[in-house]
């Protein structure tokens, strides 16, 4: 009994010691969630169509560009933007064209597949792309924009940001931003959620003059743009006078972000304006020198996220790999731009569904609050233990100090994030834990009034209530699990408090407690309990 | 000490007493949930949040003029914590469309509203240092240079001897929750006199600063509630099939009669004071359940105790007998825990309100539904499945 006594206080030690050690100092082994530190929390849903339709586009121009290359007859192809997934539709190809469409369309079968429509004398194709195929393409588009995020917050600098995806469909297309301590909420989300599509595109040969609006460009071209070009909106400080114009420009880009290597915030050597130089590699250094040579006399507009931003006219040959993006920039902008661009662009537009931004004030007040709150509830607790049970009580508040002590030393050890709802969870724990002890003392009460000896009376007390205390903590337990299971952020962050603060509770409840009483009886004789 | 010393109350004679008791309660919450409903909050329903803090004591009409001029719908504008903060909550309605994206415009719109009202006469060229981010406040006070360091100094002491005037000023900002009253203040940032004076050429100090900002759009808004409600049902299915394995089937039943008594109460009284149930409160309704399911278990473990040590006693007298064995601890427990939570109603603050609310009401009800609510059902199950056996046993024979 003795010996047996000396190992269980040196286990009550070792884990005791342990939990200290993970949790000091609790400054760097807890985080703070966002609600108690204050910072940025946002949810970002993926337009995943975008990305899907441009897929289906590229695909189409390359089935086009085919058919046409081997002088299939067809009348015209075009992508359908379904809600579901696009379409490619070739249309009006007559009887004697079906086996050489066929062929060319046999040759994207892993990834589309396609039906006839008949018609008079014709028949259309639609393809419609495979559904695992769309679930890669989605997810990996999620995780691209993932990537491109936590690439352009790492190049803003902000300390321990989480990125994480999320999303309960079979795509998950959601991710979740956490950013704590920023203080310019209204910078970031604009870094964030920029698309940053960078590209150069040729304005149309014949009609490159601006236009006052889409319908007078559209009238130029008798009411129909030609199918390989679109209109965007130019806005110029210098050559539109802010307002906006517009311009017919190419479909197909000549030179995209994907071939840049840098980008920088640099100044007009004239006016002393902010702008932003980028770089393109090789790749992009090829292209462009074949655009520029063919086109002498064009304009190359530069377009930033379907808006141009400039249109110079091609003077000659440019075997150069900078350019710059001009405009009404703040210094500030123009470093936000350029980091932009170098981190990439986001493969599908970006929506926020949540945004919350807790000022530093807020959440020290809270923090300071809660401190104040847990403390008064803390000591009214110890005060009132001490008085209903006397010497036991001080065992009772060991325990609970040491129930504590395992929680914090956890919750250390897994970098868990401590929240508001966490925090309910610990103020559940120890109720729990207090209950314990209770159903402890007033068992053992009970055995002394039937006449047991202190000590009998402190066995039977443990035993007996042992069932109860694994009863009702494994309940707890149970829910707990199921919260994690089914719940959202904070919500999960009760339940982990809550579960880690179950198990320290047996074990401090039972062992820890047991221990004590058996060291402070062992000691001496005891003929009446202080309880 | 001792609580009571052997009680001999006669729990389940009263059974009626106390099912008229929470035959009541319960009427008056179903009677409060269809009528006034539940004021749920911008978790739930989707919709923006911001928390305002002045630096004078606001004047909720003119808060209110100002959004309607920049045609802001304000759903509700209300003081938020205790009145001496002078903070304001303004909540807005979403709209729902998914074309409204950009979630972070609408406080800025809040923003610029108050900012043309309440700073409207701001001397030409100053910067309002109430509403400088940490990195322009550097930026700021280097171009300012009111201690005339740029001689003295090279350029990188320079900048960082600003950026560290700038983390000082900002952190007593943030220490006095969001603004700065008055230039003077900065003294106590280790700003000499001198220097003050040459801010004063610069910055001023803007009337009110936004501190928080909650914005939820109605797509997320739904997940939540099914989140939460998902959670909730497969917690209590998941505590009723581990008591029913335990004891009973009909325990575990009871078990979760006495639960939905106990939250569905505690909702009847936030819907009653109107009080805005946020994800925060739904965590206190789940520690409410931990709390209530416990107790509950600590009488039946007693109950199947006693059914195994005490022979030929009824199960009226078992349950009685049970349920005042366990009273002082029941008592105990919900004593302090009541005095933990009611320490947080009391001192917690606006955040932690609505939570520790929660938690007050149901530590109370909880405790009246473990003594009242739980043991009967049982009792009543019990009885019923007797005489059905026995009636069945009078129809075979």
């Amino acid at each position: 009994m003795k010996k047996n006594l000396k190992y269980r206080m040196l286990v009550v030690l070792a884990v005791v010691g342990v939990s200290i050690y993970l949790f000091v100092p609790p400054s760097q082994k807890i985080n703070l969630g966002l609600d108690l530190k204050g910072g940025i929390h946002l949810v970002l849903q993926v337009m995943l169509r975008d990305a899907l339709l441009a897929e289906a586009e590229q695909v189409r121009g390359r089935i086009d560009r085919e058919l046409r290359d081997k002088e299939v007859a067809f009348a015209e192809s075009r992508t359908v933007d379904k809600p579901e997934s696009p379409e490619i539709e070739i249309l009006g190809v007559p009887p004697e064209a079906q086996d050489a469409v066929e062929v060319q369309l046999r040759e994207y079968s892993s990834s589309w597949t396609y039906q006839r429509r008949y018609g008079e004398g014709q028949v259309d194709y639609v393809l419609q792309m495979i559904p695992a195929v769309r679930k890669y393409l989605a997810q990996q588009t999620v995780n691209q924009a993932r990537e491109t995020i936590s690439n352009r917050v790492d190049q803003y600098g902000v300390a321990e940001p989480t990125i994480t995806v999320y999303g309960s469909g079979d795509v998950q297309d959601q991710i979740i931003v956490e950013l704590p301590g920023v203080d310019d909420p209204n910078r970031v989300i604009n870094l964030i959620r920029s698309t940053a599509r960078l590209e150069l595109r040729l304005v149309h040969p014949e009609k490159s003059s601006e236009f006052s609006s889409r319908e007078s460009a559209a009238q130029a071209f008798g009411g129909m743009i030609p199918p390989d070009y679109e209109v965007l909106p130019y806005r110029d400080i210098n050559e539109t006078g802010g307002q906006t114009m517009y311009m017919v420009v190419r479909k197909a880009p000549s030179v995209t972000g994907r071939h840049l290597k840098n980008a920088r915030r640099s100044q007009d050597s004239f006016t002393g304006r902010s702008e932003v130089s980028f770089f393109l590699n090789t790749e992009g250094v090829a292209l462009f020198t074949r655009t520029t040579e063919q086109n002498v006399g064009n304009r190359l507009a530069i377009v930033l996220d379907d808006e141009i931003r400039s249109a110079p006219v091609i003077e000659s040959r440019i075997a150069s790999d900078s350019a710059r993006i001009t405009g009404q920039f703040t210094p500030e902008q123009a470093e936000d731009l350029a980091l932009i661009l170098r981190s990439g662009a986001l493969p599908a537009r970006i929506t926020i569904l949540e945004n919350r931004v807790v000022g530093p004030s807020l959440g020290m007040d809270s923090i300071r609050r809660g401190i104040l709150a847990s403390l008064a509830g803390a000591g009214l607790v110890i005060l009132a233990m001490l008085i209903v049970y006397r010497l036991s009580g001080a065992n009772a508040i060991i325990c609970l100090a040491i129930n504590v002590v395992i929680l914090l030393g956890v919750l250390g050890y897994f970098r868990a994030t401590l929240t508001l709802p966490g925090i309910a969870g610990v103020i559940l724990t120890i109720g729990m834990a207090v209950d314990a002890n209770i159903l402890i003392f007033e068992r053992i009460k009970e055995e002394l009034r039937l006449g047991k000896t202190v000590r009998s009376a402190v066995d039977a007390g443990f035993t007996r209530v042992f069932t109860t205390i694994l009863d009702t903590n494994l309940t707890t337990l149970i829910a707990a699990l199921f919260l994690f299971q089914f719940g959202t952020g904070p919500i999960r962050g009760f339940a982990v408090t809550l579960a880690v603060g179950l198990i320290a509770n047996v074990f401090a409840a039972t062992f820890v407690s047991r221990t004590i009483f058996d060291w402070y009886l062992q000691k001496r004789e005891v003929t009446k309990l202080s309880i | 000490m001792e609580i009571l010393t052997n009680p001999k109350i006669d729990w389940l004679g009263k059974r009626w007493i106390f099912l008229g008791i929470s035959a009541f309660l319960m009427v008056g919450a179903l009677v409060s949930l269809m009528t006034k409903g539940l004021n749920l909050g911008v978790d739930f329903t989707g919709g923006t949040l911001v928390y305002l803090k002045f630096k004078e004591e606001p004047v909720l009409d003119q808060v209110r003029d100002a959004l309607n001029d920049a045609g802001i719908e304000a759903e509700e504008v209300t003081r938020f914590d205790e009145p001496s903060t002078n903070q304001v909550q303004v909540r807005m309605a979403r709209i729902a469309t998914e074309a409204t994206q950009d979630l972070s415009l609408e406080s800025n719109k809040v923003f610029e509203a108050l900012k043309a009202r309440f700073d409207a006469q701001v001397p030409e060229g100053k910067v309002d240092l109430n509403n400088l981010t940490r990195s322009a406040l550097a930026n700021e006070l280097q171009q300012a240079d009111p201690e005339k360091l740029r001689e003295k100094m090279s350029v990188s002491d320079f900048a960082r001897h600003y950026t560290e005037l700038a983390d000082r000023i900002v952190d007593l900002r943030t220490a006095q929750r969001g603004v700065i009253r008055d230039l003077s203040e900065l003294k106590s940032a280790g700003v000499a006199d001198e220097v003050i004076k040459s801010l004063e050429e610069r910055f001023y100090l803007g009337s009110f600063t936004i501190i928080s900002v909650e914005s939820v759009g109605p797509k997320v808004g739904q997940e939540l509630q099914t989140r939460a409600r998902n959670a909730v049902l497969f917690s209590l299915l998941g505590m009723l099939i581990y008591i029913a394995f335990r004891f009973r089937p009909i325990y575990g039943v009871a078990g979760v009669i006495a639960l939905f008594h106990d939250v569905f109460i505690t909702v009847g009284l936030f819907s009653l004071t109107g009080k805005e149930i946020s994800l925060n409160v739904i965590a206190a309704l789940l520690t409410l359940v931990g709390f209530s399911i416990n107790d509950t278990i600590v009488i039946f473990d007693r109950v199947r105790e006693n059914l195994r040590s005490v022979r030929r006693a009824d199960l009226a007298t078992i349950i009685n007998l049970s349920v005042n064995q366990t009273l002082n601890r029941t008592i105990l427990t919900s004593g302090m825990t009541f005095l933990a939570v009611f320490a947080l109603y009391m001192f917690g603050g606006e955040v932690l309100n609505g939570f520790s609310f929660a938690l007050v009401v149901g530590i109370i009800v909880g405790c009246y539904s473990t003594l009242a609510i739980a043991s009967p059902v049982v009792f009543w199950w019990q009885t019923y499945s007797e005489r059905r056996k026995k009636a069945a046993k009078t129809v075979t024979a």
